[in-house]
């Protein structure tokens, strides 16, 4: 991040830290911080800053917004609970983790939701703010007790905190000022980095007056002093190794700022979008910094014109970029399929939330993925592949503009609201003149050559681009011959859809085996695509280190489909599929074996190797949690007869 | 300036076009089609205007009139039913240099188009708009239009379409940033030459409605008004499209109308009584779409490569 503009001078401080002696300092490996509160506190602003300030501290990092679908839900209400969840460690964090250690609240109301998710445990400690138990309403004193009597009963330690009052001696309204003070109190009890911390504040509110920013600095300090006085606990979470970050460069993105960098690295000019969630941030982001590269942000009327608008670019040979959403997706199908019948590259990137229709506009699932691949009537084959984590999100759109050029296509790339809400450090792009589209050729067209000169073992063909001269050429959605001649006759029809389904062929005798997470041959295996990865391969590390011969594989590429993996399956005594979509639990009333509809991935699978590939899906709108898939891992072993004794530690 | 080659740019000896470096592949519409003469008249502006063919681009959606790009000799993009405007205006967006021409229908534009018609005016980016207006959806055998009058029997309302058309025009000149409206008829040669070759000129978007004969389907349409010209009004005017005396014998009704006057124009095409022909409005100011969505097409590779690399400084940690 940008270094400060402003220093402010503190009287006395002494070093980078908190040095101030306490008795009791815990160093840990790992932690997860939570901070609930009503819509509009403040709240994930305080948890990206510390997020942010323990991945200059070298830690490995996670941070999920917990975001309400509505804009401003009522105050203290369990469905309004708004937030973040920082995950850090002292190693690489792929997810974000299991139940909460420690949550910062600013009403009891929003913590019910986050009971009823999982999110905590026995021992959480809950440090909850205590004005509502002098509230004048007399029911909201009644909710405020009842609630704190009931944490309490499930095994949440709860403080009750003066926050706002401690923040009321700095600033008249603190609802919009708590949010820094609780960063003070929670970088006092991780031990953070005081020094980075400000800095952190001060780039946060760089936009803002010099005044602002000194006022959340005090309200910082004060935070850290009320920390120092309430709480007798502190942790430490030392840094990765220095191996993991020594000489080594960071940024800090979810996964739709990273597709929006991906956009500005692959070198296309255009994005052409509508509003979705969750797909819209992406486009936040380029509609901010795209012009420094050169580049627009379309925002279209709708998601037909967004496509079209970027077709139209493509066509032209400006390959362009749109994002989307599950029902943004839907409407854009016709385009898609022109794109697949008349050849045109076009990136198209869906950031997937709960379905169908308007569903879960918020929250995450992995429900497209057959959509993509099958959405058009016809035959339209196109290149679908899917980021597993923040850093692919980026890197995966500089290699779809690649494919779309290459091969002459519209690829479509997976992201999901887990991706596009999480934030993590990863690795510093380094720019390469190859991830950009070349200049676009404007030399003179051999007109011997046809402007689809396919060649019949790849299916690939070069593209004339208008302003070529005697390139003139009319691209059609109708059947057409290699000249691009409206044709009706069955040869031509065939001929052309065979050389298109080719090219994907073509593709995926590029393409590599996936590589097996773990032994490559054993009792299970689990197969999962997207923005499961991290938690998948935490779920298997666990359940391999207590014995169990578990394994898993990723796919990144889900049309065409990398290659051997019925070699791989083969190795293992049961496949399955781990994915956030609907599928029949086999256990349900009418579900048969015949009955069944399977999650997304194994019905191509299933398809793919005519295995008898089984899944284990959920769509409750939340990432998978490698608690919950640790779980499933035991559970088929043990109905597979496969048990090791762990000593009960499982 | 898109790397073309020396003897391109130079062009030390002129390139001359003829009507067969416009021309594509044989018309198919049918005998007596209304947009036989719209292609020839297209086409004669093409040349008339020495525009490169490999710098042109007819874009259109689908139905009869959609067919136009296969009979030209630029390049072409026969795209998605309505949905012309939006891959005009993406193919304008990063390549302002290439020029553009949209041909869509009634059914294409005023129906399944409706939104894109509306926004496409918004932008305004430098294109030629022909509507081929015929009340009548052809291609897909005599379906009721937006334009179709009241009491057309169709395949859909055999008994007579039942509610009244849309008046495309109002709903034009409503449009915020609306530059160039004018209404022709397809069997005035001549006007409608003139009217397209405004309309090219015209930088924005040259909203063109070409009232077109289908002797097929709505041939009651179209004989109804040729054989009355006293139904039309034939505007004129120094700012408007010229008008010569075998047009002005045509169309004896006549109305000096100044193109500026959007109040004016209004009026004119509210009026159901007659059909107001030539340039209706005209705003040579209006902005266009592409000088913003344009704008870093200069930029090299390298250059965006350097910017892109401090855009990475500024959130590294």
């Amino acid at each position: 991040m940008s270094r400060a503009t402003t220093s402010p001078q503190e009287p006395g401080a002494q070093g980078e830290t908190d040095t101030e002696a306490v008795a009791d300092v815990q160093c840990i490996g790992e932690h997860i911080v939570e901070i609930v509160s009503d819509s509009g506190e403040g709240a994930q602003k305080a948890g990206q800053t510390f997020g942010t300030v323990s991945a200059r501290m070298g830690n490995g990092v996670w941070t999920v917004e917990i975001i309400p679908a509505e804009i401003q839900p009522p105050a203290r209400s369990p469905a309004g609970a708004s937030g973040i969840r920082i995950r850090l460690a002292s190693h690489y964090v792929t997810n974000m983790g299991d139940e909460a250690d420690t949550v910062v609240a600013f009403n009891e109301q929003v913590l019910y939701s986050r009971v009823a998710t999982g999110a905590y445990k026995k021992g959480t400690v809950v440090l909850l703010e205590d004005k509502w138990r002098e509230d004048p309403v007399p029911e909201i004193r009644a909710q405020y007790a009842k609630a704190v009597m009931e944490f309490r009963e499930n095994g949440l330690i709860v403080h009750e905190l003066p926050i706002e009052n401690a923040c009321r001696e700095i600033m008249s309204n603190p609802r919009r000022g708590k949010n820094m003070f609780v960063l003070g109190m929670l970088c006092h009890l991780y031990s953070r980095d005081i020094r980075k911390a400000k800095d952190e504040i001060a780039t946060t509110f760089k936009r803002k007056k010099a005044d602002v920013i000194a006022l959340n600095h005090e309200l910082f300090d004060a935070g850290l002093a009320f920390a120092t006085e309430h709480l007798k606990t502190r942790y430490e979470i030392p840094p990765q190794p220095p191996e993991e970050t020594e000489g080594k460069r960071f940024i800090v993105t979810n996964g739709n700022q990273a597709v929006g960098l991906g956009v500005m690295a692959s070198g296309m000019e255009l994005v052409s979008m509508y509003p979705i969630t969750p797909a819209t941030s992406a486009s936040h982001y380029l509609a901010e910094v795209f012009q420094e590269v050169g580049g627009f942000v379309h925002q279209a009327e709708d998601e037909i014109a967004a496509v079209g608008f970027a077709i139209g670019s493509s066509f032209a040979g400006k390959t362009a970029c749109t994002i989307t959403s599950g029902p943004g997706l839907a409407l854009k199908t016709e385009m898609l399929a022109l794109a697949v019948m008349a050849e045109v590259p076009l990136v198209l990137v869906v950031v997937q939330r709960g379905g169908p229709s308007t569903g879960l506009p918020t929250k995450v699932e992995q429900g497209d993925l057959l959509a993509c691949l099958y959405g058009e009537p016809g035959d339209a084959p196109k290149v679908v592949i899917a980021a597993a984590t923040i850093q692919e999100c980026l890197h995966f759109v500089i290699m779809a503009r690649r494919l779309a050029d290459a091969f002459r296509t519209p690829v479509i790339l997976l992201s999901d609201a887990n991706l596009a809400t999480g934030v993590q450090p990863y690795l510093r792009p380094e720019p390469s003149p190859d991830w950009l589209a070349p200049p676009v050729d404007q030399s003179e067209w051999d007109r011997s050559v046809p402007p689809y000169d396919w060649d019949p073992e790849t299916g690939l063909s070069p593209r004339p681009i208008p302003g070529m001269p005697g390139g003139q050429y009319i691209l059609t959605g109708l059947a057409h011959t290699n000249q691009s001649k409206v044709a009706y006759d069955s040869d031509s029809n065939q001929l052309g859809c065979s050389m298109r389904s080719r090219k994907l062929a073509a593709l995926a005798s590029t393409l590599n085996p996936p590589v097996v997470h773990g032994d490559v041959e054993g009792d299970l295996l689990l197969v999962s695509w997207g923005s499961t990865l991290g938690a998948i391969e935490e779920a298997v590390d666990r359940a391999q280190a207590q014995g169990h011969r578990v394994s898993s594989l990723h796919l990144r590429f889900l049309s065409p489909m990398e290659p051997g993996l019925k070699e791989i399956f083969a190795r293992f005594g049961k496949v399955m599929t781990v994915e956030i979509n609907y599928s029949d639990d086999p256990d349900a009333p009418l579900i048969t074996d015949e009955t069944r509809r399977y999650a997304q991935l194994a019905w191509l699978l299933r398809a793919h190797t005519l295995m008898d590939i089984d899944c284990w899906s959920a769509v409750y709108g939340h990432p998978l949690q490698p608690g919950m898939i640790h779980n499933v891992i035991l559970e088929r072993l043990t109905a597979m007869g496969k048990t090791v004794d762990d000593g009960g530690n499982a | 300036m898109f790397g073309l080659k020396a003897d391109w740019s130079l062009e030390v000896f002129e390139r001359y076009f003829t009507i067969g470096d416009y021309a594509g592949g044989e018309a198919r519409w049918c005998p007596g089609c209304g947009d036989h003469a719209v292609l020839s008249a297209a086409q004669r502006v093409l040349r008339d205007e020495q525009q490169k063919p490999e710098l042109s681009v007819c874009v259109s959606g689908i139905g009869c009139s959609s067919r136009m790009p296969h009979y030209l000799g630029t390049y072409g993009f026969h795209g998605l039913h309505g949905r012309a405007l939006p891959l005009a205006c993406g193919v304008k967006s990063r390549r302002p240099d290439l020029d553009v021409w949209v041909a869509t229908g009634d059914g294409d534009c005023f129906s399944i188009g409706t939104a894109h018609w509306i926004h496409a005016l918004r932008y305004n980016m430098n294109m030629t708009l022909m509507v081929f207006d015929n009340a009548i959806y052809g291609l897909t055998k005599a379906q009721t239009s937006p334009t179709s009058p009241i009491g057309l029997k169709t395949n859909t309302h055999p008994f007579g379409a039942i509610i009244k058309p849309h008046n495309p025009l109002t709903v034009t000149l409503g449009v915020t940033n609306v530059s160039f409206v004018a209404q022709v008829v397809d069997w005035s040669p001549p006007l409608l030459y003139e009217t397209l070759r405004a309309a090219y000129r015209h930088r924005g978007t040259g909203f063109v409605r070409i009232i077109q004969r289908c002797p097929v389907y709505a041939e009651k349409v179209s004989k109804e008004l040729q054989a009355d010209p006293s139904r039309f009004l034939l505007l004129e005017h120094e700012q408007g499209v010229r008008v010569d005396p075998g047009v002005q014998h045509q169309f004896p009704e006549r109305l000096e109308h100044d193109p500026s006057n959007l109040v004016r124009a209004f009026e004119l095409c509210a009026d159901q009584s007659r059909i107001p022909i030539g340039l209706i409005y005209h705003n040579p100011d209006a902005p266009c779409y592409e000088d913003m969505s344009s704008q870093g097409i200069e930029m090299t590779s390298n250059e965006r490569l350097k910017r892109f690399d401090a855009l990475l400084d500024r959130i590294t940690i």
